[in-house]
């Protein structure tokens, strides 16, 4: 039996900013995890992955991070991730403050 | 203070035209990510979770009341209104954009500031104790020697492309507040048949493999130190691994070849070398350490002092944990707590920094300093000003009156903002200065270091804590490990695990549980938490934290 393949998202960090966003199915960067394309598969991940890749001036150090289904789309699994999306937990700043 | 030289201002200037073409040509795609990187690291820029953050030097923690001023500006201009005082007596502000990096590089040119080797496999920041030229328990002010390392090693072509970082401390003082022990060198200045000289420590440090520095040298006569801390780095540039990022601190070099195989390479090289340095670098500290002349100290009556500490049990409590002797009777070194109840350890706002700013300028000689323990100095206090001082602080949110007790906690950003971590640590050194207060017993526990880190590198300085806390990831989840017995000072230990960890929720209570059984333990109120440990070991504390006696008794 072959494992299933966990959910991935494409992350990076954007290149002026800095701050966290996701690749979406229509080759945009989105700073809402949700808007992220759920990839379910492993050979597409690493075609994404590339692709992420291949835009340096837009980002830096895209990576390739588990994410599961959610009500409006990807949602983080592992904590650091959440934080990702947030923001820090000592001041209302980054993305909780942004809306 | 030191103040630059034409030689200082026009290579920071250098820096920062060429880092500002650098930005250009990364944003224009000329240069890659992976050709930026270390230009942007050598320039002290890192990518952290949700933004960017600059670290900028401040050599061994000396900043005037000018410098504090340009940083609050920068606070405020360029990032969201604070920045974040760390444990290697750096600031750094947490959302530049990369845009802004070379202007605020520029502002910080125009007070003598600069971002450069606060990273990288280079020498590191030299850092000192906090408490130098003012300390009453002082031999010398450590800064000159300090400044003239700093020197030494800025752009020291050999010493570009260490094995790893490298990582200086110096203290003038017997009593060490610059954890000499835990750095890859430690200079402790003593005096020998009335010579001036230093013990030089080598291989210390925390991390992964936390290593007590050993002694290489118990007596180095002051003029041969440049030569010596060369040959040191001449050995370790040499023997320091490259193929293994976790074994290529001078720590492990001292580790696998010996303390005495290491001992005589440097001496060997030192003989070597020493005729090479004809004194020119003697000369040069001489005209440094006229920059670091005691200030003109004012003397007067210092009656406002005492009348205020007999009349108000807030002066008093914070005249009792705030205030260090000073080499001058009339005056006092305060202590300025970056660590109100609930607040982010070595947070300071902008107007906070301005606060200080105009303190020191107003009653300090315009001299402010910051420690490793994320706090900031007024260091030439006179006692007659002391009141006035403590009312404009309480003002600004900075008179608690806490330093060396159990929510003067050191922590490092954690999983907040950096990049490495493995769990947070701010929120748990927030959740911990809370539940002091609302127990009201920090006082009454006295003397007690905690310190956290986020992960196994160790800026929160963990295993030196009287009580260590260390955020790891436990196959998903933030679980933290506790130690206990660690000491920072000359009488460093390194912290002995608890067992096993805890989850973060269950973090506050264990700690308090510590602080409990400590106050049952003592058999006097002098006795510290530190102390008891010494006296009785793990045992009762771990019988504590686990709840086990109870279980045991059912
Ligand atoms: S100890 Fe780890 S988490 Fe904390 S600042 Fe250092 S690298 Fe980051």
């Amino acid at each position: 039996m072959t494992r299933r393949y966990t959910p991935k998202v494409v992350t990076a960090n954007r290149l002026l900013a800095g701050d966290a966003v996701w690749l979406t199915e229509d080759d945009t960067w989105s700073t809402d995890m949700a808007e992220a394309e759920l990839i379910e598969d492993e050979a597409h991940a690493q075609m994404r992955l590339l692709h992420a890749q291949s835009r340096p001036h837009e980002v830096v150090g895209a990576y390739l991070t588990d994410a599961a289904p959610g009500h409006d789309g990807p949602r983080p699994v592992h904590f650091r991730e959440e934080f990702r999306t947030r923001g820090p937990s000592n001041r209302f700043h980054g993305k909780q403050a942004e809306g | 203070m030191y103040a630059y030289t034409d030689f200082d201002e026009a290579f920071v200037r250098r820096r920062v035209a060429q880092f500002r073409g650098q930005v250009a040509r990364r944003i224009d795609g000329s240069l890659t990510e992976d050709e930026f990187k270390p230009l942007r690291l050598m320039n002290g820029l890192y990518l952290q979770l949700h933004a960017y953050m600059l670290r900028v030097a401040i050599p061994y923690g000396t900043v005037s009341s000018r410098q504090m001023r340009q940083l609050a500006m920068i606070a405020r201009r360029w990032d969201k209104g604070y920045g974040h005082f760390t444990t290697r007596q750096n600031i750094q502000f947490n959302w530049p954009q990369l845009t802004d990096v070379p202007d605020i590089l520029d502002a910080l040119a125009d007070v003598g500031m600069h971002c450069i080797q606060t990273s990288g496999n280079t020498i590191r920041n030299v850092t000192a104790d906090h408490f130098a030229g003012a300390a009453a328990d002082e031999i010398a002010d450590p800064r000159p020697v300090a400044e003239l390392l700093r020197q030494w090693s800025t752009d020291h072509p050999e010493f570009q492309f260490l094995p790893r970082k490298f990582k200086i401390a110096i203290t003038g003082s017997p009593t060490d507040r610059a954890v000499t022990r835990a750095h890859d060198i430690g200079l402790r200045m003593i005096v020998q048949n009335g010579q001036p000289g230093f013990e030089v420590i080598v291989g210390g440090g925390l991390g992964r493999t936390p290593m007590i520095g050993k002694v290489i040298r118990d007596f180095l006569p002051r003029e041969d130190l440049l030569p010596y801390v060369e040959a040191i780095l001449g050995v370790y540039n040499l023997l320091g691994r490259r193929d293994n990022k976790f074994k290529a601190r001078i720590k492990i070099a001292v580790h696998e070849h010996g303390i005495e195989e290491i001992t005589r390479l440097v001496e060997d090289r030192f003989a070597a070398i020493r005729p090479e340095f004809t004194g020119v670098d003697q000369q040069i500290l001489a005209a440094i350490e006229a920059q670091f002349a005691l200030p003109d100290l004012r003397h007067g009556p210092v009656g406002a002092h005492d009348r205020a500490y007999a009349a108000d049990p807030v002066y008093r409590s914070w005249a009792d944990t705030n205030l260090t002797p000073h080499r001058d009777p009339e005056h006092a070194i305060v202590s300025v707590s970056l660590k109100a109840p609930g607040a982010t350890p070595g947070d300071a706002s902008a107007e906070q920094m301005e606060v200080l700013a105009d303190l020191a300028e107003r009653h300090g000689h315009s001299e402010l300093r910051i420690s490793h323990e994320q706090n900031v100095i007024l260091p030439h206090v006179h006692k007659g000003d002391l009141p006035a001082v403590h009312a404009a602080l309480k003002a600004a949110g900075l008179a608690t009156a806490n330093i060396g007790l159990a929510s003067d906690i050191i922590a490092c950003p954690g999983m907040d903002y950096c990049a490495l971590a493995t769990a947070r640590s701010i929120p748990v050194a927030q959740s911990i200065a809370l539940r002091l207060e609302a127990l009201k017993i920090e006082h009454e526990v006295g003397a007690l270091k905690i310190k956290i880190s986020g992960c196994i590198n160790a800026c929160g300085h963990h295993h030196v804590g009287h009580i260590g806390i260390l955020g790891l990831d436990r196959a998903g989840v933030e679980t933290y490990q506790i130690t206990l017995g660690g000491d920072g000072t000359e009488t460093m230990a390194l912290g002995d695990r608890t067992g096993p960890g805890f989850a973060y929720d269950e973090v506050v209570p264990a700690v308090e549980r510590l602080i409990l059984a400590y106050l049952e333990l003592r058999r006097t109120r002098d006795e510290t938490f530190l102390d008891v440990y010494r006296r009785l070991g793990m045992a009762p504390f771990k019988a504590a934290i686990y709840q086990t006696e109870r279980a045991d008794a059912a």
